[in-house]
């Protein structure tokens, strides 16, 4: 199921999409998907390799045209408007800047397109250069230009045009991890800045979390839910919600309302749960999820732990990731901030008290 | 690399020196003729309008076949490179049976009107400059259709992002991207027309050309101004060569082989149907002077004469063929000859490649020339050069005396496709990582082993299309033959014309669908070779 799209917000500049669908033959690439990114947000289309984000981003741009459904930007029907007359600014994967162009004819193309004077394409062009960060760049070869500051050029190439909606193909895919890591902080400053509706393809989930206001789950052409990273950590719809985002065991579980009961080595026991907004109060078949952060380690004979022992342990920075055998065949991780205990240790797991997430089938 | 330097550069040096054997007398002698001047220029115009003729045809074609889905779109595509795999003079008498005085076409447009004389005659630079666009806008064809599958599909999607309509994108972003195939391909029809010889040879009437200027001086025993002529046209040639060398200068980029853009379909019934009429009509052309020669193969000998279509048919033509020692003698020759240069290429190809890629020493960028060289050399030039150097006993030769002898053809046609094998197979080892011969050694391979079973495999590819190249070239070859066959060792194509001037139109449309077999054959042959290997 999806989320319930948020009612058309008329004339404020949203870029919304509904009920879009794309097929390429027998293939449905795109399956009845409803979104809307307000001005000034940053939504995330997050999905493995083959979910239908790109597709959906290619739709959004006018790159393809929906077998069936709607784009539409402030109120106004755009499905079919090709993606010269859209005014959107797009960020490839590759970032297709023009190799035969200099970086700042590069940019100032758009304007150029748009029949700017060049005194004029000049002057905006070093503006976006220098919003950017690389104000003496302009007369480099593309070639020349590193795998970041060829982002930034595509990034001022999109954003010079003053464009109507922003949208982003992986745009930190091919950056290596470090220049990731800062480029995630720059990108939310600058997206923030231009104050249009941003809508940009990940499949990587740390960088949606890190730039993203709301995220919007793809499964094969499906949404699967739209939300906030928090709602969708900790309140999944589905799950397949719960074991795409965040780490976690999914245990099968027996729904009580308030807590649902989960069997570990022939002892049943009960734990507090949250379940995602306008789920059902009870579910037939209901699992749970039990999240490292949720999780903690206690001594081997604590009467409310489930027993078992070390396989693994990870030190990830502040915190240590525990991996432990229960019985039945089955592990958890558990985050901990004490790295006390060693691999091997026999230790018991308990809820460290916040709720799990409740999931139907 | 002294066997290049003996083959390739000193020949051209002796034309070089013998251009000045009596001070600067010939070179006066040909400033002040002005057939001599009236050929250069007619060369060189020849040149451009053949360049300008083929981007005419071949842009505008490999676009709609590379953009377009269309109905017939297959069927264009198997035949649009089809004039290539005519050797140079069979589509010169191709172009003769269906659009000369006496053609199939001239004729028809003739009787249709109710025209008293024929409405054209194929004669002088336009019927060159026709016969070169037919013939040579496969290349430009070929390399723009290459340049736009590897075309990067999100730069015109960037681009349309942007705000760019169609116009603005061809011409900004699209065309600047093909400028290198457009300008390889360029060079390859100027570089071709420039050395033209058959269509020239055939249709010029009193036109002259320097070609062809070259080989009347050569048989009026006026050697000295041969020479001159020789070095005018090659310097023209390597002039040309460094023309568009500069037009290329600024480019720093190459195209990433991404690709990825599905055709477009046209949507429109009216332009649907325009474009299959369009389609059908360039199909027909393209295929015309193929279906004509071997129709002709079957016409008897000096019955047509004023009639549309050759009125009797018979096999008599490759009976004779095959049962006339005289006659299957050129078929014998040619077949030796071109198998003697292949053989040669290949060796001495293989080996000059892999001292290129693999080995650095001091001659490298030396020997990168020697094997580059005769491509820039129109093979007129290449041919004089072989008769000027190899008809004396002299030392530096090596006291080999040629000219006049079965292998003078062979060392021409070697020279000729020195530059083609070798690039093919430099192609294939450069896609080798190099580090795999430092891995062989490093196991303990020696350098015989080595070389059998990691650089030979790597090289085949580039080594089985090399020659496969270098034998159709040099199986119909024409151009170099024309200056240094004798009687005794003359090949097909010296006969076609042979035939041809004896108006027997039938044996020369024999040996001419005998000549486009034996392509076929030699490239089925080279092919399911490739395929047993792979």
């Amino acid at each position: 199921m999806s989320a319930a799209p948020r009612a058309p917000s008329g004339n404020d500049g949203a870029l919304a999409l509904s009920g879009v669908t794309r097929r390429f033959g027998d293939y449905t690439a795109v399956d009845d998907i409803s979104f809307e990114v307000g001005r000034g947000e940053l939504l995330a289309l997050v999905g493995a390799s083959g979910s239908g984000k790109t597709t959906t981003l290619r739709i959004a741009a006018g790159y393809e045209v929906p077998d069936a459904g709607s784009v539409t930007l402030g109120g106004a029907d755009i499905t079919s408007v090709p993606p010269e007359r859209r005014g959107f600014g797009m960020v490839f994967q590759h970032y297709a800047l023009f190799p035969h162009m200099s970086v700042a004819h590069n940019i100032a193309f758009g304007l150029e397109a748009r029949g700017v004077n060049k005194t004029e394409r000049v002057e905006k062009a070093r503006e976006a250069l220098a919003a950017v960060g690389l104000k003496d760049a302009g007369d480099r070869a593309i070639q020349s230009l590193s795998g970041g500051e060829q982002q930034r050029v595509a990034l001022a190439r999109a954003m010079v045009i003053e464009p109507r909606a922003l949208l982003l193909d992986e745009p930190l895919s091919n950056l290596d991890p470090t220049l990731r890591q800062t480029m995630r902080d720059d990108l939310r400053a600058m997206l923030r800045r231009v104050g249009v509706p941003a809508l940009f393809v990940t499949h990587d989930q740390e960088d949606a979390f890190a730039i993203s206001d709301r995220i919007a789950l793809l499964r094969m052409g499906r949404l699967l839910q739209c939300g906030t990273p928090e709602e969708l950590y900790h309140r999944p719809v589905s799950r397949e919600v719960a074991s795409f985002i965040g780490r976690g065991t999914i245990l099968p579980a027996v729904d009580n309302g308030e807590t649902a009961s989960i069997t570990i080595g022939g002892r049943a026991t009960d734990v507090p749960v949250v379940r995602a907004d306008g789920a059902a109060p009870r579910l037939e078949h209901a699992y749970v999820v039990l999240r490292p952060d949720a999780l903690k380690l206690t001594n081997e004979d604590d009467p409310r732990g489930w027993r078992g022992s070390i396989l693994n342990r990870r030190f990830a920075g502040g915190t240590v990731m525990y991996r432990v055998q229960l019985a039945d065949g089955v592990t958890v991780e558990v985050e901990s901030s004490s790295g006390s205990a060693r691999e091997g240790d026999a230790v018991a797991v308990t809820s460290s008290g916040e709720r799990f997430p409740l999931v139907p089938r | 690399m002294l066997l290049l330097l003996w083959t390739v550069v000193y020949p051209n040096v002796s034309v070089i020196v013998g251009s000045f054997e009596n001070g600067l007398e010939h070179w006066r002698e040909f400033a002040a003729s002005p057939a001599d001047r009236e050929a250069l220029r007619t060369s060189l115009v020849i040149s451009v309008a053949s360049v300008l003729a083929s981007l005419a045809i071949g842009v505008p074609l490999a676009f709609l076949l590379g953009r377009f889905e269309f109905p017939g779109r297959r069927l264009l595509r198997a035949v649009a490179t089809l004039p290539a795999a005519l050797p140079p003079l069979v589509g010169v008498i191709a172009f003769l049976f269906l659009y000369g005085e006496s053609g199939v076409v001239t004729r028809s447009v003739e009787r249709v009107l109710g025209m008293a004389e024929a409405p054209w005659r194929l004669r002088g630079v336009s019927a060159i400059v026709f016969v070169h666009a037919y013939t040579m806008y496969v290349y430009v064809f070929l390399f723009v259709s290459a340049g736009l599958e590897r075309f990067d599909a999100t730069l015109d999607e960037a681009a349309s992002g942007l705000g760019a309509n169609t116009w603005q994108r061809l011409r900004r972003v699209t065309l600047p991207l093909l400028m290198p195939a457009v300008a390889g391909s360029m060079l390859l029809v100027f570089m071709n027309s420039l050395g033209s010889f058959s269509a020239p040879y055939v249709f010029g009437g009193g036109l002259r050309v320097l070609s062809t200027q070259i080989l009347a001086s050569k048989i009026n025993g006026a050697m000295g101004l041969a020479y001159v002529e020789t070095t005018v046209l090659a310097l023209s040639a390597v002039a040309g060569l460094l023309l568009f060398r500069w037009i290329d200068r600024k480019r720093k980029y190459t195209l990433a082989a991404k690709g990825g853009r599905t055709r477009r379909a046209i949507k429109s019934k009216r332009a649907q149907v325009l474009t299959a009429i369009a389609a059908a009509l360039v199909v027909i052309t393209l295929v015309l002077p193929h279906l004509m020669v071997i129709l002709v193969s079957f016409a008897r000998d000096g019955v047509w004469t004023t009639q549309v279509l050759p009125p009797e048919y018979t096999l008599e033509n490759y009976r004779r063929l095959f049962s006339e020692p005289e006659l299957w003698r050129p078929i014998t020759n040619s077949v030796s000859m071109a198998l003697v240069a292949t053989a040669a290429n290949v060796v001495v190809c293989f080996l000059a490649a892999y001292l290129i890629v693999f080995r650095k020493f001091s001659g490298r960028r030396l020997l990168e020339l020697l094997v580059a060289l005769p491509w820039a050399i129109p093979a007129t030039a290449i041919a004089l050069g072989l008769a000027a150097t190899f008809n004396q006993n002299d030392l530096l030769t090596g006291r080999v005396l040629l000219v006049g002898t079965f292998w003078i053809l062979p060392l021409a046609y070697f020279i000729r496709d020195i530059p083609l094998v070798a690039s093919a197979v430099e192609g294939s080892l450069r896609q080798m990582d190099p580090s795999l011969e430092d891995a062989a050694r490093g196991l303990g391979a020696s350098w015989m082993l080595t070389m059998r079973r990691v650089i030979l495999p790597a090289a085949r590819p580039g080594l089985v299309a090399g020659a496969l190249l270098a034998a159709v070239t040099a199986v119909g070859e024409f151009v170099a033959s024309v200056v240094l066959y004798t009687h005794a060792n003359r090949p097909i194509s010296m006969e076609i014309l042979a035939q041809l001037r004896a108006l027997a139109f039938g044996t020369a449309a024999a040996y001419s669908v005998l000549l486009i077999f034996l392509v076929l054959l030699m490239t089925l042959a080279a092919r399911s070779f490739e395929e047993r290997l792979a």
